[in-house]
């Protein structure tokens, strides 16, 4: 049978960065194709090539047996390639079927258009399992339903090969379990699918074939049924890792942190924490679990100073903190010994136009240490900046390089490395491993842990239920903006899948 | 590796001589349109403004104007905030330096006014930037708009206070009474041997203007406020994640910006008219503006493009006078096409050069 796609020798570089070399992939008709690589691996160049965001410097692509030029994304389409991009391309403010027939809406009058659409938009509702109502509008829906519109805007276009980019972040793994049904309905009705993911779980529980890419090569492609986690984690990095954090049971002392009727109202006046109430130890890690958008973001930056909290209390280390007040901001709270690793460390972690070493003082940079009297102590900071480079191992090793020039993994460490090295009693971590290579993530991991046992008290923030198991003592899960249960991190994965969910479990 | 990256001399070398290159081009076809020779144009244009000792003096005297409201705008800017305000900044400005100047000038001699004279100028000129600072940090209106309103604000202000309350009694001018000497800053000429500057009236204030250049390099980029100043300006996020106020930045870079601009007085009030007098300003402060981008917010480059826009100040003036088909209409189009080039096309010519230096096989490493 002629393959839906093939790939012969494609090659891309970004000036000195080779992104794609040599790229040979066969992605069989009716199948799920997974790619998998870390970030920075090609992956997305690749598929840019694919949907003629980018043209390759060198090589063919070929689909279903016909050699193409794809010049832009119009030629994609009508080639039957659809993308669905990790950020939604919808309008908030249209209805579905607005959304499913924007750019192409068929004649200059919409009303024609419109209820052609309307029909088709049955037919693939019951061909593929596509429930969503046509007059709702985009902004109401919830994400799950958003990514369905995605995937039925390109089956509307005639999409043969469907293109998902990182499709399960944002979604809830109940969420995720459905999509993966809709992509399996859509690959029995002969479409094919190639899924884009660093989850390894993912690959495992629904791709056919899985392709794995590692710096700019593709390393290997398998059968998903004849490998394993293990064997693509190291096809990926090229060394083995381990997939398991390895931690001794914590040893919880005192309360550094307590949290008493948190309540938080955002800008748009809607109440996104509510009545949050729980404490943390010093020598352990409470995670909090909870799809994004749950008001686990809006816990921590109150936490950090950043948002002002509409009530509520916090004790750090016995001392009481009005986080109603104005004077509490994120330079007080660091005066409080409260460290804050932000989930986005590119829009606030760091200033990535800034020099390494200026990032490595920034939030301390009105402490005494880094101050000669009016004037900063740029010579003492590049100290610091080089110290914490060596001891997290940043690359490449110097403090001058613009931080934009380092990568996720980095970058990481650059904040982590500020933040951990000012010795808080308190830790705020966000998404300490999110867009982070396998490498890091071992690092950034072990480093998490140590400071635990150093017998400092961690709050930990992720999406990823996965790292929250791994890395926390105790599971606390966000829905709505309320904590709707504590378990422990070994707890049954669907039971806490539900309560993420919002259904409330009974009680165990 | 991050889109765009080019070597710093391409950034701030090649790019802005390339900018200027097309403007001059650009302009002598204007020249050309007009009947002219274009390289004689240039050539007038350059013995004017640097062939002799008192072209020199012309052009230092504009270039320190433009130094003073070219570091206004690049102060604000980076803090990320665009003052357009300069040239109402320096027009009321030039009002603390006039009160200074009248009070003490028949006291004492020009050197104990001085102090009053800049404290006055920038005062003023920071007053004049309050209002629109505390209305961008506290309610969000853009300062691009309230500081362009209290340019004309500060017109009619000027306007009334120069005709109705502060002219010189007796007289029909919108001006004050002249200051005696205790109100003048010496000029360059008188401070150095020879006659080298000639009737040019360069003054002390070009000093003044490059210690305000070492002093807003010292702020930006080796204080604590700097710091914060250059935080809030490339990631506002970030620097509420740092504990920075964006209300606290807004106002006190504002205030220094204003003061700046400010400080332009003592040039044109002090140092050359002696007195206070309508509309003295005469645009200065909105080519601050092209100044400040074509010297990429920094005080050499500002000191380079001050005296650029110097040149072509004094340089146009001797043009226009050689040739009368050359108006002073032109020289202010091919200042304007300086500006466009400079300011407003800063990036035409930077994709090309992104592309062909990354052929050129920038140094590798670096990669993602």
């Amino acid at each position: 049978m002629t393959p839906a796609i093939e790939l012969r020798k494609i090659n891309k570089s970004f000036g000195p960065v080779h992104a794609n070399k040599e790229i040979d992939l066969v992605v069989e008709k009716g199948s799920i194709h997974g790619i998998i690589g870390e970030n920075g691996a090609g992956k997305s160049t690749l598929m840019s090539i694919l949907y003629g965001f980018y043209q390759a410097d060198r090589g063919d692509i070929l689909i279903s047996g016909e050699e193409v030029s794809i010049a832009d994304s119009k030629t994609a389409i009508s080639l039957g390639i659809g993308m669905v991009h990790q950020h939604f391309m919808l309008v908030d403010n249209f209805s579905v079927l607005e959304n499913v027939v924007l750019g192409a809406e068929g004649s200059a009058r919409l009303a024609g258009g419109l209820s052609k659409a309307r029909k088709e938009l049955k037919r693939l509702e019951d061909d593929y399992e596509l429930r969503v109502d046509p007059d709702a509008l985009i902004g109401d829906l919830p994400v799950g339903l958003q990514q369905r519109v995605e995937i039925l805007k390109a089956l509307f276009r005639g999409a043969e090969i469907l293109i998902l980019d990182e499709p399960t972040g944002v979604l809830t793994p109940a969420e995720a379990d459905h999509l993966f049904k809709i992509l399996e309905v859509l690959r029995d009705e002969g479409k094919t699918v190639l899924l884009i993911t660093h989850k390894l779980r993912e690959i495992m529980a629904i791709t056919d074939t899985v392709s794995v890419m590692r710096r700019g090569e593709m390393v290997a492609t398998r059968k998903t049924a004849e490998t394993s986690m293990e064997d693509l984690a190291e096809l990926m990095v090229g060394r083995r890792v381990l997939l398991q954090v390895d931690k001794k049971p914590a040893q919880p002392k005192e309360k550094v942190l307590v949290v008493d009727g948190l309540n938080v109202v955002d800008s748009r006046g809607v109440k996104v924490v509510k009545n949050v109430s729980f404490d943390v130890r010093a020598g352990e890690i409470v995670g909090i679990a909870g799809v994004s958008g749950n008001g686990q973001s809006e816990l921590l930056e109150t936490l950090a100073g950043i948002r002002s909290a509409s009530k509520g209390t916090v004790w750090i280390d016995g001392e009481l903190i009005d986080l109603e007040k104005r004077d509490v901001n994120a330079a007080s709270m660091r005066q409080k010994n409260m460290g804050h690793v932000p989930e986005d460390r590119h829009r606030m972690g760091l200033v990535t136009s800034f020099a390494e070493y200026e990032n490595a003082i920034l939030g301390h940079h009105n402490d005494p240490r880094y101050s000669n009297g009016m004037l900063l102590d740029v010579a003492g900071i590049k100290e610091t900046a080089r110290m914490e480079i060596e001891k997290y191992d940043i690359r490449p090793p110097n403090p001058l390089l613009k931080t934009a020039n380092f990568s996720g993994g980095n970058q990481q460490k650059i904040v982590l490395a500020r933040e951990i090295e000012r010795d808080p009693t308190v830790l705020l971590v966000g998404q300490p491993t999110r867009g982070v290579d396998i490498g890091a993530i071992e690092f950034i991991h072990k480093r998490l842990i140590e400071l635990r046992d150093a017998g400092k008290g961690i709050l930990l923030v992720s999406v990823e239920l996965d790292e929250i198991r791994a890395l926390a003592d105790r599971v606390l899960v966000m829905f709505d903006g309320s904590i709707v249960g504590e378990r422990a991190p070994d707890a049954d994965e669907s039971e806490l899948g539900l309560l993420m969910a919002g259904v409330h479990g009974e009680a165990k | 590796m991050s889109a765009g990256q080019l070597p710093r001399w391409v950034d701030f070398g090649l790019i802005p001589a390339l900018n200027l290159i097309a403007a001059f081009f650009v302009s002598g076809l204007v020249v050309l349109l007009i009947g002219e020779n274009p390289l004689e144009a240039v050539e007038i244009l350059l013995w004017g403004s640097l062939g002799y000792g008192e072209g020199i003096g012309f052009t230092l005297f504009n270039a320190t104007s433009f130094i003073f409201t070219g570091l206004a705008v690049a102060v604000a800017f980076h803090a990320g905030l665009f003052n357009i305000g300069g040239e109402g900044q320096a027009y009321v400005g030039g009002l603390g330096v006039a009160f200074a100047c009248l009070a003490l000038d028949r006291y004492v001699p020009w050197w104990v006014t001085l102090p009053f004279a800049v404290a006055g100028g920038a005062l003023f000129g920071a007053a004049w930037a309050l209002i629109p600072a505390w209305l961008q940090a506290t309610r969000g209106s853009h300062i691009v708009i309230t500081t362009i309103m209290f340019n004309f604000i500060g017109a009619a202000l000027m306007g009334y206070l120069l005709v109705d309350v502060i002219a010189k009694p007796g007289s029909m001018q919108p001006e004050t009474r002249t200051f005696e000497d205790g109100g003048r800053l010496p000029l360059l000429d008188n401070l150095i041997p020879g006659d080298f500057f000639g009737t040019s009236q360069v003054n002390l204030s070009l000093v003044i203007a490059l210690i305000c250049c070492f002093l807003v390099w010292a702020l930006i980029w080796r204080t604590r406020l700097g710091y914060e100043i250059r935080t809030f300006g490339a990631n506002p996020t970030a620097a509420v994640y740092a504990g920075i106020s964006p209300v606290r930045i807004t106002i006190v870079t504002m205030l220094i910006s204003g003061a700046m601009a400010g400080l332009m007085a003592i040039n044109e009030i002090m140092g050359a008219q002696h007195r206070l007098l309508i509309e003295f300003v005469a645009g200065y402060g909105f080519v601050g503006i092209a100044v400040a981008l074509m010297g990429r917010a920094h005080p050499v480059g500002i000191v380079l493009a001050a005296i650029l826009f110097g040149m072509l100040y004094q340089g146009g003036a001797e043009l226009s006078f050689e040739k009368p088909a050359i108006t002073r209409d032109m020289i202010i189009v091919i200042q304007g096409l300086v500006i466009l080039f400079a300011g407003a096309l800063e990036y035409m010519f930077r994709p090309a050069l992104v592309q062909l230096f990354s052929f050129a096989g920038a140094p590798a490493g670096q990669a993602d």
